[in-house]
């Protein structure tokens, strides 16, 4: 079941309460459980951190890995830095972009969304993507349709 | 081999590091435990670390009388019909066959799995020196019992016999500089530290390993981490500190697991917490889990970040040895300066420094990845040439088209061309022409690369990731992708060329960080040897010049 925001939120403003430099935990906390940081929720954390609306936005906006939307049912990240670009990589970029119809950075298409990420420590066996959070290395375009129309099976049986 | 309910169990080791996972060998140790079941067959499988070897992987091996057997590139759809052949026995007779003294090729996607013999007489793997990593594959990162069989902890006794001074003369004395990139003297940095007076300090590792091309610090976390445990803990007690936290990147989230887990056997054993080893000395770790900013790998910046800011940098002095997490004395070292530590401690200061040259002392990972043959870990003395890597451990590039520029030290450092890869990996060498050693990842492209693209994208990376806090890496990183795109148009132009170095200048010099005042690194490199690529003739410096 999916926990209501304030279920969430509640004991971790709790744990969190007066202790400003525990904002990243509190927030990869909150994110892990419900997929991304609701901007609603900023003044109840800004006031139980005793921090101001403004850094706690900062914060949230600063960093990549926290998402202020809910995330699209599948996430494909495709690496876009040095080692999976001398593999091929912005080419396999184009294909993902194609096999899923969505933009890369831009607006999900039937429940897909893709996204760039800066290197996934998997730079010897490049290109490098990861569907769902599962990291696969040395992907093909080929290899990559398989694995997506897997995903698309899972979800499917969900 | 164990005995297993009085039959003799086949020990097989498959991999669990993020890149032999990332190729599935989750799903092969499942495959292999599935159908040992099946054919009745007793296996005793160990998830251990990756070799480093990581065209092989999935490389499962067997343990035999004459040493473990590897097979490279295992799928889960290959186990049956492996078994089919005989196998895990299988692996005594193709122990005592043997096999051509060249590096093995891989053979992914082959119909079946490729026996490599004995994997320590790999040629790629026999040719390394081993110090830091000497464990990694070797052994199960999470077994204790391994760890301290194979060399665990020794480092860690011999630090509890010396006080904090002599300690910090340990760590000066091995030459050990920071592997993290700017490569400080550790020591100097530990006895900072460790003199300053203040009732609370800390210990913090940099595990944010943003850089392209770099992996070696995931690697020791996912295979090894008690090496790095036991690094933090001398760190600590060295320098005075009771507390320590690992800074790991969010797109790492297996070393996180692996490192937690670590943590919690590391305290259970006594090896943490209250009572080191029972010397009365107490000494806590915890992970801090980052969240994408290639900035907050700057050690300051990490710092801010900890506390709960955006990452920011902040300007230097004071120093984080003498003002750092929340105001008080922190030593910052990288992950694999730390996992480096046990080593000397364990050997001696003296056995470290006979590796290398002048004054780059002991071994670098070399982190071989992008269009290579055999990409992997390759630890050696600092002093090999790239064209050695490239050539003897790389087997050239993957895409098998000849390769044309190489990018060292992670995307702030610069593409050397074809004619400086007989340069030996030296600190001080690298810094003469201009180049940067880094973390020693070597990032390898072949004649098909675009070299104004890829200055391009540097940009725009920079850009990307600027913390914003000085003007000429916030506003000069867009502007400068905004020259290359004009001049990739066809705009080439004196001019457009004069702004763009101008604009590197203003970026090296008025930047606070190396993020903006090193990004005009492998653009300038790439104008100037690559300037075919830019649509500029050869003679492009030297008539601008005139
Ligand atoms: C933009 C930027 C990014 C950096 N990223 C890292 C990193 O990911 N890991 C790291 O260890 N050091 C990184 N550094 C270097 C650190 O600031 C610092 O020098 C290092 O952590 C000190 O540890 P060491 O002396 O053991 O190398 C970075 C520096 C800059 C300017
Ligand atoms: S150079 Fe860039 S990243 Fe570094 S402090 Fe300035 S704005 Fe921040
Ligand atoms: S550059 Fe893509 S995984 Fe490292």
């Amino acid at each position: 079941m999916v926990p209501t925001p304030h279920a969430t939120l509640a004991p971790l403003l709790a744990r969190h309460a007066g202790r400003a430099h525990e904002l990243l935990p509190l927030l990869h906390a909150l994110q892990d459980s419900e997929g991304y940081v609701d901007p609603a929720h900023v003044p109840a954390i800004a006031a139980a951190l005793n921090l101001s609306r403004a850094e706690v936005h900062g914060v949230i906006t600063f960093y990549h890995h926290f998402r202020s939307a809910p995330p699209p049912a599948t996430v494909v990240q495709v690496c876009r830095a040095e080692a999976c670009r001398s593999r091929d990589g912005e080419a396999l970029v184009a294909h993902v972009e194609a096999a899923t119809g969505a933009r890369i950075d831009g607006e999900p298409c039937q429940g897909i969304g893709v996204e760039s990420v800066y290197c996934l420590g998997q730079c010897a066996l490049s290109p490098a993507v990861t569907i769902n959070g599962e990291l696969h290395a040395r992907v093909s375009p080929t290899r990559f349709d398989a694995l997506l129309a897997a995903t698309r099976e899972e979800v499917a049986h969900d | 081999m164990t005995e297993i309910s009085g039959m003799r169990a086949h020990r097989v080791y498959v991999p669990r590091d993020s890149a032999a996972l990332a190729l599935g060998a989750d799903r092969v140790a499942a495959a292999v435990a599935a159908e040992a079941a099946k054919r009745g067959i007793a296996v005793d499988i160990v998830r251990n670390g990756s070799r480093g070897l990581f065209w092989l992987e999935p490389l499962v091996e067997v343990q035999t009388p004459s040493g473990r057997i590897g097979y490279s590139n295992v799928q889960a759809s290959q186990v049956a019909a492996l078994f089919d052949s005989g196998w895990p026995a299988r692996a005594i007779q193709d122990g005592e066959r043997e096999m051509a003294p060249v590096d093995p090729h891989g053979s992914w996607e082959a119909p079946m799995p490729d026996c490599v013999g004995r994997v320590d007489a790999i040629p790629y793997l026999a040719k390394q020196q081993r110090l830091t990593f000497a464990r990694i594959g070797v052994t199960d990162p999470l077994s204790p019992t391994d760890y301290e069989a194979h060399g665990g902890l020794a480092g860690l006794r011999a630090c509890l016999a010396l006080d904090a001074e002599a300690a910090c003369q340990t760590v000066l004395d091995s030459g050990l500089r920071g592997r993290g990139g700017a490569a400080f003297p550790a020591g100097i940095k530990w006895r900072t530290v460790s003199r300053a007076e203040a009732s609370q300090k800390y210990v913090v590792c940099n595990a944010d390993e943003g850089d392209s091309g770099t992996f070696a610090d995931r690697l020791i976390m996912e295979s090894d981490p008690f090496v790095l445990i036991e690094g933090m803990v001398i760190a600590a007690l060295s320098v005075g500190a009771s507390e320590g936290i690992v800074y790991v990147r969010s797109e790492y989230p297996h070393a996180i697991a692996m490192l937690e887990a670590a943590i919690g056997i590391a305290r259970r054993e006594g090896w943490l917490g209250a009572d080191v080893l029972g010397s009365g000395r107490s000494c806590e770790l915890r992970v801090a889990k980052a969240a994408g900013a290639y900035i907050c790998g700057e050690e300051t910046a990490l710092l801010e970040s900890l506390e709960g800011k955006r990452g920011v940098v902040r300007a230097k002095p004071p120093i984080p040895a003498l003002s750092g997490l929340f105001g008080k004395p922190t030593l910052i070292n990288n992950v694999i300066t730390l996992a480096s530590v046990p080593y000397i401690f364990a050997h001696g200061a003296q056995a470290y420094r006979e590796f290398g040259m002048g004054r780059s002392q002991g071994t670098l990972p070399v982190q071989l990845a992008g269009n290579i043959r055999r990409g992997g870990l390759v630890e050696l003395a600092f002093g090999v040439t790239l064209r050695t890597l490239l050539d003897e451990f790389g087997g050239g590039t993957a895409s098998g088209r000849p390769a044309k520029a190489i990018q060292v030290g992670g995307p702030l450092g610069a593409y050397l061309p074809s004619a400086q890869w007989d340069l030996p990996m030296d600190y001080e060498a690298y810094a003469a022409v201009g180049a940067v050693v880094g973390h020693g990842g070597v990032v390898v492209h072949d004649d098909t690369a675009d070299m104004a693209g890829l200055a391009s994208y540097a940009m725009e990376f920079c850009a990307l990731e600027s913390c914003g806090k000085c003007t000429p890496c916030r506003i000069g990183s867009t502007r400068g992708v905004e020259v290359i795109e004009r001049i990739r148009r066809g705009d080439t132009s004196t001019r457009q060329v004069t702004l763009l170095h101008d604009l590197c200048d203003t970026m090296v010099s008025g930047s606070l960080c190396a993020m903006g005042g090193m990004t005009p690194f492998p653009v300038r490199s790439a104008l100037e040897y690559f300037p075919a690529d830019f649509g500029l003739p050869d003679g492009a410096k030297r008539a601008e010049a005139a």
